[in-house]
């Protein structure tokens, strides 16, 4: 095990923290369990130093999680995506394939902070950082991305829909830790797409955001949809109704439209300083239909393609 | 230009000076210094927006071990107010607060420790009991009947009202006659505009060291629009002789008027006193947006009156800008520059200044003048749209000329303003087709600039090189324009004058860097400095030629007999005088300094598509054109550069900037992440078009460019989205939510 010491204290005020930097999932199981709530994990730090920076956590023990070849490696296979928790956003982007096959998820890590955030943000710390408004998980859940955790009793998987509990709180345990996020390739004739509102053009927050994947019949119906918020409750979700009200009819406007007062209706937001309540039910709405229209396009041209 | 033979190197685009140091890292910024057994200063800042200060107790602060001095008010002097502009005695209890907290951040203590972090803990130790007030946190709050008073027992100046105020001071203008006025218009228009408080935006926190001697000397390096002003307000607040400090200006990250008084200055010196070791401090980022001086929210309402032919025969408008927690907001430039580009016969502004629980507001980018701009040009769109009149005809048919009087009283000299019109309805932009859903709008900018005190002196180096001292920190590329004023009058090339920004103890007194005055004003003494310089190297030829310094003439970087001396000899190059100097006479120098009288004014068009997103609101800019007049653009890329920035700031201004408080008067986004200027992606290129009607004070025709083009972006913006929407946006930001609920209720048949 490498021990780097204080390497990272020039970075923060704090005197006295731990550094870590295990090279195998077993070992940083074993320096979470055995520090636990002290001990945080890092992998691209995009969030904890912002942290640790503002004095929001005050860890004992930091785990740089990026030594650890799994957790780096970015693996597609015949069936499943299998993307190392610690992977940074922007080396999914380096890959076209990925690309062609999940557009919305990559669309949904182009939008993580800057271009310099993502050569550090990782899609699994986006996930465990569990902000209600998080870039790539609506894209996770509609692409049912399953989450395998590695924990002190060995491994398990969670489907991404149930990983965020609430606010910064996951289904994570004591001494877990996130391993990879595991997407099935997507059926023929389906595709996704994510869209975010911010005021500005990037370096911001998502006041709303949705994620949706549909798949067509051969007959131009939808045979199936799913339809993500972001920013609109607690944790990013499924709409499950307002996909379902796609689900067996053709996807027009007036379906759409249907798709977007169902969203509207799903979305249980806040007012503070990003948006008002009235605003982000309304742009939900918005979001929702305009994500599902870019979806349909897609597999539409995969239809055809 | 058709001036391009007149002049060697004005117009010309050279390197700037500092761009190297600035690109590589070399620069120094306020935050780069450090000293010896140097200490960090923090400051202890008001958890209330309006309380009085019962008890303060920093005792276990001073017992933490490391802590080498804790301050408070009580240990500066109380100073009276003064006789300048500025109310030192407010300056004082904003810089450490005097009985009373006026705005949540308002600095309290500092403390001076061996690390940041102990520093920061001693804090935590200092006790306050506070008495807490009701905040005052708009000014419909400040103005309500039996609103919490801020400065209680103290008089409005120019204001008559029975019982307490919070309005600080009232200013007039009028001419003509109102009623006749209005009584011949067909139309009248009368609306009220909002704006809520900004920030500057300027990149770099402020930043401090101070080292205090055991002789009381001191010296402070710091960043700032100016090093005399630092020194005049830190002596002041002292007690402090100022030929005991010397102010050391860093390079500066950004100002644009934030950085035109002093907050952790004194304190930083204090603390040094007081511990007798150098004291460093820097803002977070989260201090600037809670304590320093923001760009003030302001009600401004507007009544026009109007022949049918557009012709304006008269105008009324009532300006109420916040001032924050002390009186001084820009109010009265605001109510001069309201009508200033129009000629209109019959006028009355009044202006209030009032208090309110949140930063003493300070200056901002011709400050005072774009929200004033924001309702008037509003309004003229409106007047034009009402009259079915192309709005930059409308303009036209009523803008100022040579001659006109202005509100305030002085008369226009040579002026731009219907240049940049013409300009603006000649433009490719003005003409190009605009898709649905799209929306362009107009608007006129007009500030005064100005003029103020500089000095300049130049050194002759024994090569011919010039070194070109002035104390004006550069924050808009000054550096290279005064350069190439000095190059210019030489005859010699721009990379042989370095210009130097100097210390209080080198260079000679200027005033501070601001109101768009350095090229115009310090480079005015530049011209008047190297003018001397060459009477000098005349004199000095005349001597090796032993004829009357009258017998020579210079040219071109040379001097040469002249043809009525009938005297024959090779002319001397400024190098070849230089290196001769020492057996000439001498050292050669030369020294000018004057207060700068005639400053241009500056006028600008500019032209603003958008297109709005009808569901969500967002509004995006597709294109954009400035249209300026700089009299002389001496530099024209750094002259293009300030007006794509100003419009820069201005549109963020227009659409999503805002200081959000919450009810208790804490700011909710202290920071540039959810205090949103424009990143690159959210502006298109910003054309711009370079007008040059000369001024005639200046030896070169420069008029101020700084500051102009912040001041029409608002109203252009407004326009452009009520042409894309058919409503109009009274009240800034026009931000997404804003926005969609103005587009639904016109949907609701609620709008006009």
């Amino acid at each position: 095990m490498r021990r780097v010491g204080r390497l990272l204290t020039g970075l923060m005020d704090s005197p006295a923290r731990g550094y870590e930097a295990p090279d195998s999932v077993e070992q940083a199981v074993a320096l979470l369990s055995a520090h636990g709530p002290a001990a945080r994990p890092l992998a691209g730090g995009s969030d904890l130093l912002v942290q640790l920076r503002a004095g929001l956590q005050k860890p004992a023990v930091i785990v740089d999680l990026k030594r650890i070849p799994e957790l780096s490696a970015v693996v597609l296979d015949d069936e499943v995506l299998r993307i190392g928790a610690a992977r940074s956003s922007a080396a999914l982007r380096e890959e076209p394939s990925y690309r062609a096959l999940f557009p919305g998820l990559l669309e949904a890590c182009e939008l993580i902070g800057s271009e310099q955030i993502q050569g550090r943000a990782s899609i699994g710390g986006n996930l465990c950082n569990a902000s209600p408004a998080a870039d790539t998980v609506p894209a996770l859940l509609v692409n049912e991305a399953r989450c395998e955790i590695a924990g002190p009793e060995g491994r398990r998987f969670v489907p991404a829909t149930e990983f965020c509990t609430g606010p910064g709180s996951t289904v994570l345990g004591l001494g877990e830790l996130l391993v990879a996020l595991h997407i099935s390739r997507p059926a023929a004739r389906s595709a996704d797409a994510f869209l975010r509102f911010t005021p500005r053009s990037e370096m911001d927050i998502a006041v709303v955001s949705a994620a949706a994947r549909v798949q067509l019949g051969e007959d131009g119906r939808c045979l199936d949809a799913r339809l993500a918020l972001g920013a609109v409750g607690p944790t990013a979700f499924i709409a499950e109704q307002a996909g379902d009200a796609l689900r067996g009819v053709s996807p027009d406007d007036a379906a759409l439209e249907r798709v977007a007062a169902l969203a509207r209706e799903a979305a249980a937001p806040i007012d503070d300083k990003r948006g008002s309540i009235a605003y982000r039910r309304q742009v939900a709405g918005v979001l929702a239909k305009r994500a599902l229209r870019v979806a349909l396009a897609r597999a539409a041209e995969r239809t055809r393609g | 230009m058709t001036n391009e033979s007149k002049y060697r190197f004005v117009g010309t685009r050279p390197l700037r000076h500092d761009g190297v140091d600035k690109v590589t890292g070399r620069a120094q910024f306020g935050a780069d210094f450090a000293l010896p057994d140097m200490l960090w200063g923090r400051t202890l800042r008001s958890p209330h927006a309006h309380a009085r200060i019962l008890r303060m107790d920093t005792h276990r602060a001073r017992a933490l071990p490391g802590v080498a001095a804790v301050v408070t008010a009580a240990d500066l002097p109380e100073v009276e107010p003064g006789p300048g502009p500025v109310n030192l005695r407010d300056l004082s209890c904003n810089v450490l607060a005097r009985n009373k907290v006026l705005y949540h951040g308002h600095a309290l203590a500092a403390v001076a420790a061996t690390t940041e972090a102990l520093a920061a803990e001693a804090l935590e130790l200092i006790e306050v009991e506070y008495e807490p007030l009701p905040p005052v946190l708009s000014l419909d709050d400040a103005l309500a009947p039996g609103a919490a008073i801020l400065h209680e027992g103290r008089a409005p100046k120019r204001y008559k009202v029975s019982g307490p105020t919070n309005v600080a001071a009232r200013c007039e203008f009028s001419r003509g006659d109102l009623t006749r006025g209005f009584a011949e218009a067909d139309l009248l228009l009368k609306r009220s505009f909002r704006t809520q408080t900004v920030h500057q935006g300027y990149i770099e926190p402020h930043a401090v060291l101070a080292q205090t001697g055991a002789d009381g000397r001191s010296t402070l390096w710091c960043c700032t629009q100016g090093a005399f002003m630092v020194r005049h307000y830190c002596s002041a607040l002292l007690g402090l002789d100022s030929a005991k400090l010397r102010v050391v200006p860093s390079e500066i990250g950004g100002g644009f008027g934030g950085k035109t008084t002093v907050y952790q200055e004194p304190v930083a010196l204090l603390l040094s006193r007081v511990s007798g070791r150098p004291v460093k401090m820097v803002m977070s980022r989260e201090e600037v947006f809670r304590a320093t001086g923001p760009g003030c929210a302001t009600r401004v309402e507007v009544k026009l009156g109007a022949r049918r032919d557009g012709t304006l025969t008269a105008a009324r408008a009532s300006l109420w800008y916040e001032a924050g927690a002390f009186p001084g907001s820009p109010v009265e430039p605001g109510a001069m520059c309201i009508f200033a580009p129009y000629r209109i016969e019959n006028l009355f502004i009044e202006g209030f200044d009032v208090c309110c629980n949140k930063p003493k507001t300070t200056a901002y980018r011709a400050p005072g003048a774009p929200q004033a701009a924001f309702a008037m040009e509003s309004l003229l769109d409106e007047l034009a749209q009402v009259l079915k009149l192309d709005p930059l005809e409308l303009r036209s048919r009523n803008a100022a000329q040579k001659g006109d009087q202005l509100a305030y009283g002085p008369r226009f000299k040579e002026i731009g303003l219907t240049e940049t019109l013409s300009k603006a309805r000649e433009h490719p932009h003005y003409k190009a087709p605009l898709e649905a859903g799209c929306g362009r709008g107009v608007a006129v900018g007009f500030w005064f600039n100005a003029g103020m005190n500089s000095s300049a002196t130049l050194h002759l180096g024994g090569d011919g090189g010039v070194s070109l001292v002035t104390g004006n920190p550069d924050i808009g590329g000054s550096r290279a324009s005064l350069a190439m004023l000095c190059a210019e009058e030489l005859g010699i090339e721009v990379e042989r004058v370095r210009p130097v920004v100097a210390d209080t103890d080198t260079a000679p007194y200027t005033d501070l860097t601001g109101g768009s005055r350095v090229t115009f004003a310090t480079g005015m003494a530049v011209v008047e400095a190297s003018r001397k310089l060459v009477a000098e190297l005349c004199a000095r030829a005349a001597r090796i030629w032993d004829c009357e310094p009258a017998q020579v003439t210079f040219h071109e970087g040379r001097c040469l007999p002249t043809a009525a001396s009938g005297l024959d000899h090779s002319p001397l190059s400024v190098a070849e005088l230089a290196a001769r100097m020492a057996q000439t006479g001498g050292p050669i120098n030369a020294q000018a300094q004057l207060t700068a009288r005639g400053p241009g004014p500056g006028f600008a068009t500019h032209i603003c598509d958008v297109r709005v997103d009808p569901e969500t609101g967002r509004v995006e800019v597709l294109r954009y054109t400035a249209i300026q007049d700089a009299g002389r653009a001496i530099h024209p890329s750094y002259v293009e550069g300030q007006m794509q920035g100003g419009a820069a700031q201005g549109i963020g201004w227009a659409l999503n900037e805002e200081y959000l408080y919450d009810e208790n008067g804490a700011l909710e986004n202290a920071g540039f992440l959810d205090y949103r200027i424009p990143v690159a992606s959210d502006l298109p290129m910003i054309d711009t078009v370079l007008v040059e009607v000369p001024n005639p004070t200046h030896p070169y025709g420069v008029r101020g460019v700084g500051e102009t083009p912040i001041v029409a972006p608002l109203a252009a913006v407004a326009n452009a989205v009520r042409a894309a929407t058919g409503v109009r946006m009274t009240e800034l930001p026009i931000s997404p939510p804003r926005l969609l609920a103005a587009l639904g209720l016109k949907q609701n048949g609620g709008a006009r």
